[in-house]
C-alpha cells in the first residue's frame, strides 16, 4: 500500500526527506479534476501528483483556487461529463479549459 | 494490533469502553426529573431528548428501539429509567433487562418530580458505587462494535481522513469486529458502489429498497437534496456536487463485503463484520442510533470541523484538513494532514488511527468527550398524533 515510491513523495521517517512541491492530487489516473493541497494563483505553474500511480502533472491555472478546490486537468465542453475517482461526478455547465478553477459555477450534479 | 486493550466485559459478554450510569428519560416532560437526579448522584449522566409522547406505529417501534438500545449499549453499566407512565416505562426497563445489566424504573405520575426524584436517586447511587468497583479487564479487537460517519466534509475528506479510516475498517473487520457505516441519503451518486458490495442477492434488494424509499421520501416533499445536499459547509470546503460529496463519504467504508442491512437502532443479527445501517446524515441522529445499534466507539473523519459528540459513544475526529487542523485542534483527535502534503503514507496514517482507537478503548477521552460534547438526538420518522 506504500504510495512513497518517487523521490519526490517523503519516504519513511528517518530518511533523508524530501518535501513534494506538488500543489494538488488527483484521484486516479484519466480523473478530469485534481485537488488544491495549498492555495493556488492565478497564472502559477503548478504540479499535481496522481495518487494511483503517483506520476506528475504539470498545468499553469487560470484561476485562484483555495485548499480543497478543484483545478481542471482537460479541456470539456459543455454538459460533458466530470470524472473524480474515476466515476462521473456531474456535468459541465460551460465549456472548461485546462487550468480553470471549478466548482459549482461551471459543475452541477447530474442527478436532478 | 499489538497493543494491549481493556474493556467492561458486561453481563451478556458484550464488551463496552466506558462506564456510564444512565438516567434514561422516556418521554420530554420526563426530562428535568432525570437531570435532577443525576444532578444529585455524582458520576451519573441524564440523556434529556425531545420525545416520546403520543408517538405511533413504526415511529414509536423506533423510539423504543432507540431507548432499549442505547441503554443495552456495552458502554452502560446501570440504567435508571424514568417516565411520566408507568407502562411505557417498565416496557423499556425490561427490554433493558434482557441484557442482565441493572435496570430499575420510575413513573411521575401519581408521585411528583419531587418523590420520584428522591427514589430514583436513591437507586443512581446504589449503582454508581456499584459500577465504580467494576473493573476493566483484556478484551480483543474483535469484540469491539465501531461505528463511522463523516460530517463537515470537504474534498480533504475524500483525499485523506475518509481513506484514514478505510484503512481502519479493513483491519477492523479483518480482526474480526464489527462495523457500522449509514448515511442512506449521501450515499446518492455512489449508491451503485454499495449495493456491488452486498455479500447476497436479497442484501443487494434490501439496499436499494432501503435506499430508493429513503430518497423517494424526500422527494415525495416535492424538493431534491439540491437544496440541502451538497451543504453550505461541504461547498465552502470545495465539494461541488452531491456525487462527489458520496465519493468522498463511500471513501471510508474500507473494501469489504457487506454482510448486513440493518433499520434504524437495530442490532446486527449475521454476526461480525461490515453492516449498512439505515440512517439520516446528521450527524447526531445518525450516531445516537448506530450507539442503540450496539456500537461502542465511533470513527469521525471531518474536512470543515464538525465538532459532534454523543453522550454513551465516544467519538473520535479524524482530520487531514491542515487549516482546520490548526484552527480547530481542540476537536481534532488524530492529525493526518502529512496525506495531503505526502509526509506520511496512508498505511501510517492508518497507523496512526488504530494506535489511537487503542488509547481511546483504554479511557483516553476523545476531543470530544474531554469538550462535554453529548449531542443525543432521537430520529422521529413523522409527526406525534
Amino acid at each position: 500500500m506504500s504510495n512513497a515510491r518517487q523521490t519526490d513523495v517523503l519516504t519513511k521517517s528517518g530518511e533523508t526527506t524530501k518535501v513534494s512541491t506538488h500543489k494538488f492530487l488527483i484521484h486516479h489516473k484519466g480523473d478530469h479534476v485534481g485537488v488544491a493541497t495549498s492555495p493556488i494563483e492565478k497564472g502559477e505553474r503548478v504540479v499535481g501528483i496522481y495518487m494511483d500511480d503517483n506520476t506528475e502533472i504539470e498545468v499553469v491555472s487560470r484561476g485562484e483556487i483555495p485548499l480543497g478546490h478543484k483545478i481542471s486537468l482537460v479541456n470539456l465542453e459543455e454538459g460533458a461529463p466530470v470524472l473524480k475517482y474515476g466515476v462521473k461526478v456531474g456535468v459541465t455547465t460551460e465549456a472548461w479549459e485546462v487550468g480553470d478553477y471549478v466548482h459549482t459555477h461551471n459543475i452541477k450534479t447530474a442527478r436532478w | 494490533m499489538e497493543q494491549k486493550l481493556f474493556g467492561y466485559r458486561r453481563e451478556n459478554g458484550k464488551v463496552g469502553i466506558r462506564n456510564h450510569v444512565i438516567i434514561l428519560p422516556v418521554d420530554d416532560i420526563s426530562n428535568a426529573a432525570c437531570e435532577a437526579v443525576a444532578k444529585q448522584v455524582q458520576g451519573t449522566l441524564a440523556l434529556p431528548h425531545a420525545y416520546g409522547r403520543l408517538q405511533y406505529g413504526p415511529d414509536l417501534d423506533l423510539h423504543f428501539r432507540t431507548m432499549i438500545g442505547t441503554g443495552s449499549n456495552p458502554n452502560v453499566a446501570a440504567v435508571v429509567v424514568i417516565g411520566i407512565e408507568e407502562n411505557w416505562s417498565k416496557k423499556i426497563a425490561e427490554g433493558i433487562a434482557e441484557t442482565g445489566k441493572p435496570v430499575s424504573y420510575f413513573s411521575i405520575e401519581g408521585n411528583g418530580d419531587l418523590e420520584t426524584i428522591r427514589k430514583a436517586s436513591w437507586k443512581a447511587k446504589e449503582y454508581v458505587q456499584w459500577a465504580t468497583e467494576l473493573q476493566r479487564e483484556p478484551i480483543e479487537l474483535s469484540e469491539l462494535t465501531v461505528s463511522i460517519k463523516c460530517g463537515e466534509s470537504d474534498t480533504t475528506t475524500g483525499l485523506g481522513s475518509c481513506p484514514t479510516v478505510s484503512q481502519a475498517v479493513d483491519r477492523l473487520v479483518e480482526a474480526g469486529a464489527t462495523v457500522f457505516f449509514g448515511e442512506t441519503s449521501e450515499l446518492t451518486g455512489g449508491e451503485h458502489l454499495i449495493r456491488e458490495r452486498m455479500a447476497t442477492p436479497e442484501l443487494k434488494e434490501k439496499f436499494m429498497a432501503v435506499y430508493n424509499n429513503y430518497v423517494g421520501e424526500i422527494e415525495s416533499k416535492g424538493v431534491d437534496l439540491l437544496g440541502s445536499q451538497p451543504t453550505q459547509g461541504n461547498i465552502a470546503g470545495g465539494l461541488s456536487t452531491i456525487e462527489e460529496k458520496a465519493l468522498g463519504n463511500i471513501a471510508k467504508t474500507g473494501t469489504k463485503e457487506v454482510i448486513g442491512v440493518l433499520d434504524p437502532a437495530e442490532k446486527p443479527e449475521n454476526g461480525n463484520g461490515l453492516y449498512f445501517m439505515d440512517t439520516s446524515s446528521a450527524a447526531a441522529e445518525c450516531i445516537t442510533l448506530m450507539a442503540a445499534g450496539g456500537a461502542v466507539l465511533h470513527l469521525f473523519p471531518t474536512g470543515q470541523g464538525n465538532i459532534i459528540g454523543n453522550p454513551i459513544e465516544p467519538v473520535v475526529k479524524i482530520t487531514a484538513n491542515p487549516l482546520t487542523a490548526g484552527t480547530m485542534s481542540e476537536h481534532i483527535d488524530v492529525d493526518v494532514q502529512g496525506l495531503l502534503s505526502r509526509q506520511i503514507t496512508l498505511e501510517e496514517a492508518g497507523d496512526k488511527l488504530m494506535e489511537m482507537i487503542g488509547r481511546t478503548v483504554n479511557g483516553r477521552l476523545t476531543s470530544a468527550e474531554a469538550l462535554g460534547h453529548r449531542e443525543f438526538v432521537m430520529t422521529k420518522l413523522y409527526r406525534s398524533a
